[in-house]
């Protein structure tokens, strides 16, 4: 292996490059882009729940907890029944997300000391955001117990837990998703730059030529990393930059540990890239398994929307064959803990593994026999 | 060029090739291909489409594994050292395969980092190969919309970049119009002058004209190998050139009559191989008065190496592909 080759093969990619305005929106403009539209679309906060509410009592008491919902923040009061059946229609519609209902009696119950029901009915065909508007409502509902009990005294409860949140502790989503964003889009976008270049040479004809002269198998591989490595690493930088400027995500960690690890990470993804090029031979193909073979792994199996703890266990098991699950736990970390080395090094050794992988895999899947 | 640069002494082939066979599936492409080439000489394989002269290129470049057999380039065995083969050679494929979004100074930039030329030598090289190639002040254009004859001068610039002692060209002027294949066979004589040893196929019977030696191929097989003016002596039968007003009816109607050994167009008028000219000529005029076709002239004429090719390959018993 000699550097002249490496370096020559490694400028002609360049220059190609340079030339090629859909590999240029690809590396530059697409993931910027992406990082700020998804930034500001993906949210997996729960507030503003659009609440209906049917007061059979109407108290000044049914009232008042009708406010202690509207004071909470979460919910906003969309709409008030007259009859009780209007709560499916609220529901089927979609214009409440949920329904308090007030049965008559209630003021009466509560001043009785009896338990005094309410009914909550939630849309639960969003599961998730069903669950967050059923904590919320005990909550409040709890609170509000709390305070007609002991209306006048000193509340002294038995346990108190003291919660704090580290890393994030607003929990803000957005903090989790942008770090999250930078390693999903980067999953998708590395695999895709690759898997054009090999393919691209034997369908245009230019391989035959390459691969008459001196230049190792290696050496092209080699040769054609390095320029699409300098655009993963600048678009990690650039993703940090727009993290802190534009959402106030935190950046807590070393900035030259995420940059060594986002090296290790892009070999693996551009190479796996370069593999299906080098094996298929053929540029939709290869494009078409590369979506295929990281869009949704990134997006579902690498903890980035849901937690890989919460898998069935043969889920769980396939996430550690995909660079993105660890980069998403190191862009994370390194984001929002500031960890180091100590701990990364369990997510920087496996995705060590998988590189040395892809491109060994890439040397030998890449004949360079003519057919 | 200097005679270490050959890999091999003088008087031995530059290349040698030991009964190469190449078989796709049940399909043989080339079929037991023997012959030598010696050091400055220019080399022709000379045969219609899928005769397998790309194919034999193929496997004496290290570009393919041969199936059995073997072959010596510069004194390297293709099968067990195809690196040292590629150092010792030049390339240039049928299709043109230099990089149109590149200029064409950053694709001889690029071939003098392949071909890992020392940093003293690749300007002199790079100035060189621009002038062989005609286009000097014309570095900074993209090799995208230079016309096809001057892509191919510039395909052989790159190939000659490095000075290899053994240069390789397939068709190479497939497409490129009269004047401009000429001065590219004046180029490659230039450089055979120099020394190169130069292995070329075409499919052009007039190119095959300005090799030293021609291997004549018909469907993988070696059928016949000589020089070209040895060639065409080596035809005893004369040669009658009829021009008729129909001359695809004439051609079948004499190819199947006696004494007429063979009958092919060439151009507009037919070749027609006969036993005796006398009795030929008589039965010629018989046959095109009786089937109403109109016989404009009979004349005697100098074998071409087409003549030659269709000849051997009847006489080989095997049919020519187109």
């Amino acid at each position: 292996m000699t550097l002249r080759r490496t370096l020559a093969v490694a400028r002609k990619e360049v220059v190609q490059l340079s030339r090629d305005p859909r590999s240029l929106a690809l590396g530059f403009l697409i993931p910027p882009f992406l990082l700020v539209f998804f930034g500001t679309a993906i949210t997996f906060d729960v507030d503003d729940i659009r609440l209906a509410v049917w007061d059979a009592d109407r108290t000044q008491t049914s009232s008042r907890l009708v406010d202690a919902f509207v004071a909470s923040g979460y919910f906003r009061v969309v709409d008030r029944l007259e009859r009780y059946p209007d709560t499916t229609h609220s529901l089927q519609s979609g214009e409440a997300l949920a329904v308090l209902a007030i049965p008559r009696g209630f003021a009466r119950d509560l001043a009785g000391g009896g338990p005094a029901p309410l009914q909550l009915l939630v849309d639960g065909s969003d599961a998730n955001t069903a669950t967050i508007a059923i904590g919320y409502a005990r909550a409040i509902a709890s609170a509000y117990s709390v305070r007609v009990v002991l209306a006048g005294r000193e509340p002294t409860p038995a346990v108190v837990a003291a919660s704090r949140v580290w890393y994030n502790p607003s929990l803000e989503s957005r903090n989790m998703v942008l770090p999250g964003l930078v390693a999903v889009i980067l999953s998708i976008l590395a695999a895709l730059l690759t898997a054009l270049t090999i393919a691209r040479e034997w369908e245009r004809g230019t391989m035959e030529q390459l691969v008459s002269t001196p230049v190792t198998r290696v050496e092209i591989v080699a040769g054609k990393l390095l320029p699409y490595l300098a655009i993963g690493v600048l678009d990690v930088l650039l993703a940090v930059a727009i993290g802190r400027a534009l959402f106030d995500v935190p950046f807590r960690g070393s900035l030259a540990l995420l940059i060594a690890m986002t090296i290790v990470f892009l070999l693996a993804a551009l190479g796996f890239g370069m593999f299906l090029s080098a094996a298929l031979k053929s540029q939709v193909l290869a494009t078409q398994f590369a979506m295929v073979a990281t869009y949704l792994p990134a997006l579902l199996l690498s903890g980035f929307i849901f937690a890989i703890g919460n898998m069935p266990r043969v889920l769980q098991l396939a996430t550690y064959l995909f660079p993105a699950r660890y980069y998403v736990t190191i862009t994370k970390a390194v984001f929002l803990k500031g960890v180091g080395l100590e701990i990364l090094w369990r997510q920087g050794l496996p995705l060590t593994g998988l590189a040395a992988l892809a491109i060994a895999a890439t040397v030998v899947a890449f004949r360079k026999e003519v057919e | 060029m200097a005679e270490a640069d050959l890999g091999v002494h003088p008087s031995e082939p530059v290349i040698d090739a030991d009964e190469l066979t190449r078989r796709f599936g049940d399909f043989v492409a080339v079929d037991g291909l023997s012959f030598a080439v010696r050091s400055g000489e220019i080399f022709g394989f000379l045969g219609p489409n899928g005769a397998g002269k790309t194919t034999a290129i193929r496997m004496l470049i290290g570009l393919l594994e041969p199936s059995s057999g073997s072959a010596r380039v510069a004194g390297h065995d293709v099968r067990r050292e195809p690196d040292a083969v590629k150092r010792s050679i030049g390339y240039m494929s049928q299709l043109f395969s230099l990089y149109s979004d590149l200029t064409v100074r950053e694709n001889l930039e690029l071939f003098a980092g392949l071909y890992d030329l020392p940093a003293d030598r690749r300007e002199d090289r790079i100035r060189w190969a621009l002038g062989t190639a005609g286009l000097e002040g014309r570095g900074d254009q993209l090799t995208a919309t230079l016309p096809l004859g001057l892509k191919q001068r510039l395909a052989l610039g790159s190939a000659v970049l490095h000075e290899p002692p053994v240069l390789f060209l397939d068709e190479p002027t497939s497409g490129v119009d009269p004047v401009a294949r000429r001065t590219f066979w004046d180029l490659i004589s230039d450089l055979a002058a120099a020394g190169t040893t130069v292995l070329v196929t075409t499919h052009y019977m007039e190119e095959a004209e300005h090799c030293h030696r021609l291997a004549l191929m018909n469907r993988g097989r070696l059928v016949a190998l000589d020089a070209p003016s040895a060639l065409e002596a080596s035809l005893h039968s004369p040669i009658l050139e009829i021009r008729t007003n129909d001359p695809t009816r004439a051609a079948a109607l004499l190819a199947g009559i006696e004494g007429i050994e063979d009958a092919t167009m060439v151009g507009r008028s037919v070749h027609a191989m006969v036993a005796d000219e006398p009795t030929a000529r008589v039965r010629i005029a018989e046959v095109l008065e009786r089937e109403g076709i109109d016989l404009r002239s009979v004349d005697r004429v100098r074998p071409t190496l087409e003549d030659v090719f269709v000849s051997v390959v009847r006489r080989s018993g095997g049919v020519v592909e187109g």
